[in-house]
């Protein structure tokens, strides 16, 4: 079991020298790669990648929207091959920028950053593994992610209907994204769901595995760290609402392709239907995105706290439970849908008690500081924006869980601004705490702590002047969706529009971090955190060696959760 | 310069939307009118803000009950008939809108319904404050936390980790929050589905990609195409842009409706956030819903539901006016009221396709401005 990635390195001429820090060569390193680190490496510089399209194209939304009327969608429906705009091309071309800022963040940004790059650079380290349980399967895991976001791209630029690219918004509803969306662009887009859902469930259950059965000796589950447990609950959410998904979006290309009739009322069958199985997926999904956020705030929490995080079993606990009432509050995404009122009234209730166990988290994380010794560094500043943002996006949603208030903000840019700030601003806040908590782990080099602090605060300010405003604008009856709008939409846009481009301004200070470490950062020690940092990783150099744990660390009975490096910590260390 | 003349103009806000983002709550009525005040001076035509300042509003409209109560000279034309109580029917002016957003709101709208009154208060009394009072409870104890217990000022780490009683109370805490949010918010829904009255007049919104159909098959059965009314022309009128509509739905005022929604190609939904109501129109079946509009006005309303290339331009008005002038307004469109029902003519009109097409047909959201086709079904939709 321990000897996973030696087994399928396959050197067997070299494997008198036990070097762990031979790698192969370049392509076989990076199109062959079957080593934790490097697949974490290409996932996170793939979210990179997809992050900067995605966050590309809601610029290009909020320049649209800073003023009312329709402005630019024209000039880029001919950029994008479109022939000659007209009014209801413009009007496609926005439903197609909504479509795949939506698909791309959510599923080519969020879940490679979080899962596939923190996951799979982490788990290991943090259970004490040498790998993962199935190097190879994570080698497809990551290829399929890609190229379900190449089948999203080529999606772009074939025929969707009224113009090119699948304008279906990335829930993909019934009927309008079968007979309404005529042309090869839904069938692209959908199947590009089909390709990162698969590599999902791989992953989800390599993450399993691994983690049920590479743990380090003494490793208990109740020792795990709570990023580990973190992953873990993902996955299994991954696990079970994946294949739900898998099969309403292949319900969705059999009745666009074979004339079955699953969501078409004309041949029996229902469009709500499709909601309903969507969001069975949809739902877990959202928190999919979230929790590993929640294991890297845990982290980052108690390490510049010098604490053990406070009430442990309850963290651990809080995210099984939102992991299993995840699965049983989907309807609330279709409260206007017609639902019965038994059904309205379940479905608040339900997810009203979502509230109990996140409220634990951030209660847990304060609790954590409390009487602790708090080092303000780069992951913990974005940690701290974390917690508050992520308050504020919670207690919007306790809101929206009334479906009796549901009826009036409904698909309006309230609920835009309150998935923005759980997400935008608290799954990517963490992403960022993750990186700077671990980005010298991962290179070797130490980033710019100035840039860092720089690169927050003006994404702070930014983000917030973006999505802040969108409550107004959903109370005040603003529809989601839409390109253009009346007058009295105009002030809080425009102020949203300004918040994209100071948000803007904060990227590129985060680029230019990234490039100044790694030509030219300080190199970053083994544990550059000091002696708050106690998980398994900061007993290894930085970077890692290429295969880590040839012995494995041993968790003794006296090492708390908190503490796994302890006296034995310099007998692993490489 | 990014900044926009709006912008510019109203820059001085933006430091107190910072200053607090969860705190700016307490002040946002005020904050609002601020707002409301510098838009109505600044921007908007003398109807519209007349229109659409609901104290002013007030103050000008003519008391339905009250014949002889003043009425505004600008509004008198096509309100005289309204307060009079006359049984001609003519459109309502813009100094009639009562739901429709104001520039730089930070609140909901104004409401006009039974149940949005309740669900306003819902969220105004107990939803917001209760949500701003947790932000500032948390940003506190961050605040606190980090004034305190930084490395400068606490070298030494305590080693606590866990409490089991402070765990319970803050896990049992909200657990009681959230019963007592229960309460009202099942209360609000039980009257939210509540059903009509048997006699109720019935009224089905038809989406089609993109326009609304209004048929009353209480009446005839005939159908109102509703179109989004060319920018130019409806701002030239005092309409805003975008919400106002060739045909508006005209409606009884104080008097329950069953509003029943259904989708003709995509799935629309019919939301108007000054009523607090907002139901899908699913392909297939019927939702329901009933309606009560307190005071005669217009109410604007949009599709809430992604339905395609036009999905923005597709609005909803809504005209209540009282029963005398709903039913010259029926007449008006070919149709009948009580027992008059099977005396209208049969061929007053050709049946009219529903233009929808995903295929960019010619007319496709140009359907006829108006339909009058009694005894015809409605397009089938389903």
């Amino acid at each position: 079991m321990a000897t996973t990635a030696d087994t399928f390195q396959a050197h067997p001429d070299e494997h008198h020298d036990h070097d762990a820090d031979h790698k192969p060569g370049f392509f076989a390193r990076w199109f062959m790669s079957t080593n934790h680190k490097d697949i974490g490496t290409l996932y996170l510089l793939f979210a990179v990648m997809a992050g900067i399209i995605g966050g590309a194209i809601s610029g290009i939304m909020r320049v649209e929207l800073q003023e009312p009327g329709i402005q630019y969608l024209g000039w880029w429906v001919e950029f994008m091959g479109g022939g000659p705009s007209d009014f209801d091309k413009a009007g496609h071309m926005w439903n197609v920028l909504i479509t795949a800022h939506g698909l791309i963040m959510v599923f080519f940004m969020v879940m490679p950053a979080m899962i596939g790059g923190f996951g799979n650079w982490f788990v290991p380290l943090m259970i004490g593994a040498p790998d993962m349980a199935f190097p190879r399967m994570n080698n497809i895991s990551f290829w399929l992610t890609v190229a379900g976001f190449l089948s999203l791209m080529f999606s772009l630029f074939v025929p969707g209907g009224t113009g090119l690219g699948a304008g279906i918004g990335w829930t993909a509803y019934a009927p309008l994204s079968t007979t309404g969306s005529v042309g090869p662009a839904v069938d692209f887009a959908i199947f590009s769901l089909h390709l990162a859902g698969a590599g999902s469930i791989l992953g989800a259950t390599n993450f399993i595995t691994t983690i049920f059965n590479m743990r380090a000796p003494g490793m208990t589950l109740h020792k795990m760290p709570l990023f580990v447990w973190s992953v873990l609950v993902t996955a299994f959410l991954l696990l079970l609402a994946l294949p739900v998904l898998a099969a309403a979006i292949t319900m969705l290309l059999t009745d666009r392709n074979f004339g079955t009739t699953f969501f078409d009322q004309a041949g029996g069958g229902d469009p709500i239907l499709y909601q309903h199985l969507f969001w069975f997926f949809g739902h877990p999904e959202v928190y999919i995105m979230i929790l590993p956020g929640f294991g890297i705030i845990s982290q980052i929490v108690a390490t510049f706290s010098r604490k053990p995080v406070f009430g442990y079993l309850g963290m651990a606990y809080a995210m099984v439970a939102i992991g299993v009432i995840g699965f049983i509050v989907w309807a609330h995404h279709m409260f206007t849908v017609g639902l019965d009122v038994n059904t309205k009234m379940y479905f608040t209730a339900a997810t009203m008690v979502i509230a109990v166990p996140t409220g634990v988290k951030i209660f847990s994380w304060i609790a954590t500081m409390w009487g602790g010794s708090l080092e303000f560094k780069s992951p913990m500043v974005w940690a701290l924006g974390f917690i508050f943002l992520f308050t504020v996006g919670g207690v919007t949603g306790v809101v929206l869980a009334n479906g009796g208030v549901d009826d009036n903000l409904h698909d309006t840019y309230y609920v835009v601004a309150h998935f923005h700030y759980v997400l935008s601003l608290g799954a990517v806040f963490a992403i960022f705490a993750g990186i700077y908590y671990w980005f010298p782990k991962m290179s070797g080099r130490m980033h710019s702590e100035l840039l860092a602090h720089i690169h927050f605060w003006v994404f702070f300010v930014g983000v917030n002047l973006i999505f802040f405003p969108m409550h107004f604008l959903g109370m005040n009856g603003m529809p989601r969706r839409y390109p253009d709008y009346t007058a009295a939409y105009a002030y809080w846009n425009e102020v949203a529009s300004i918040g994209y481009y100071i948000m803007a301004a904060g990227m590129a200070v985060f680029f230019v971090n990234m490039i100044y470490s790694l030509l030219a950062g300080r190199r970053a020690e083994g544990n550059y955190w000091g002696a708050g940092a106690t998980t398994l990783e900061w007993s290894l150099s930085s970077p890692p060696p290429f295969h880590q744990f040839s012995t494995l660390p041993v968790i003794e009975d006296h090492h708390s959760h908190h503490d796994h490096i302890g006296a034995a910590g310099s007998a692993t260390a490489h | 310069m990014i900044l926009g003349g709006v912008a510019r103009k109203r820059l001085h806000s933006l430091p107190l939307l910072f200053a607090a983002l969860a705190l700016v709550a307490p002040v946002q009525p005020a904050l609002a009118q601020a707002a409301q005040q510098a838009g109505a001076s600044a921007e908007q035509s003398p109807a519209q803000a007349q229109g659409m300042t609901t104290s002013e509003a007030d103050a000008v409209s003519p008391n339905v009950a009250d014949p002889s109560a003043p009425v505004d000279e600008a509004a008198e034309a096509s309100t005289q008939d309204v307060a009079a109580g006359s049984d001609a029917y003519t459109p309502l002016g813009p100094e009639w809108i009562r739901g429709a957003p104001e520039s730089g709101a930070m609140t909901f709208q104004t409401q006009h319904s039974p149940q949005g009154k309740f669900a306003l208060w819902f969220h105004d009394a107990i939803l917001l404050p209760l949500i701003v009072a947790i932000c500032l409870i948390v940003l506190g104890l961050l605040l606190w936390v980090v004034a305190r217990y930084n490395r400068r000022a606490n070298t030494v780490p305590s080693k606590t980790s866990h409490n089991t009683l402070i765990e319970v109370i803050w896990t049992a805490v909200p657990v009681l929050i959230l019963v007592a949010i229960a309460i009202p918010s099942i209360t609000l829904l039980a009257r939210q589905y509540r059903s009509a009255p048997a006699d109720a007049l019935t009224i089905k919104a038809t989406g089609y990609q993109w326009y609304w159909g209004f048929t009353y098959p209480d009446n005839g059965g005939f159908e109102v195409i509703s179109n989004m009314k060319d920018e130019g022309e409806a701002l030239a009128e005092g309409f805003p842009a975008q919400l106002e509509a060739d045909n508006r739905m005209v409606v009884p005022v104080g008097e329950p409706i069953r509003l029943q929604t259904t989708g003709a190609d995509v799935i629309h939904s019919f939301g108007v956030p000054s009523l607090w109501f907002k139901i899908d129109a699913v392909p297939g079946r019927i939702n329901e819903r009933m309606l009560v509009i307190e005071e005669p006005g217009i109410y604007y309303g949009q599709c809430m539901e992604l339905c395609g290339a036009r999905h923005a331009y597709m609005p909803i008005a809504i005209e209540a006016v009282p029963r005398p002038q709903f039913e010259a307004w029926v007449r008006a469109q070919g149709g009948t009221v009580g027992g008059e029902a099977e005396a209208a003519p049969t061929a007053l009109a050709p049946a009219q396709e529903p233009e929808s097409s995903v295929e960019g047909a010619p007319g496709a959201g140009q359907a006829p401005t108006t339909t009058t086709a009694p005894g015809v079904p409605a397009p089938a939709a389903n």
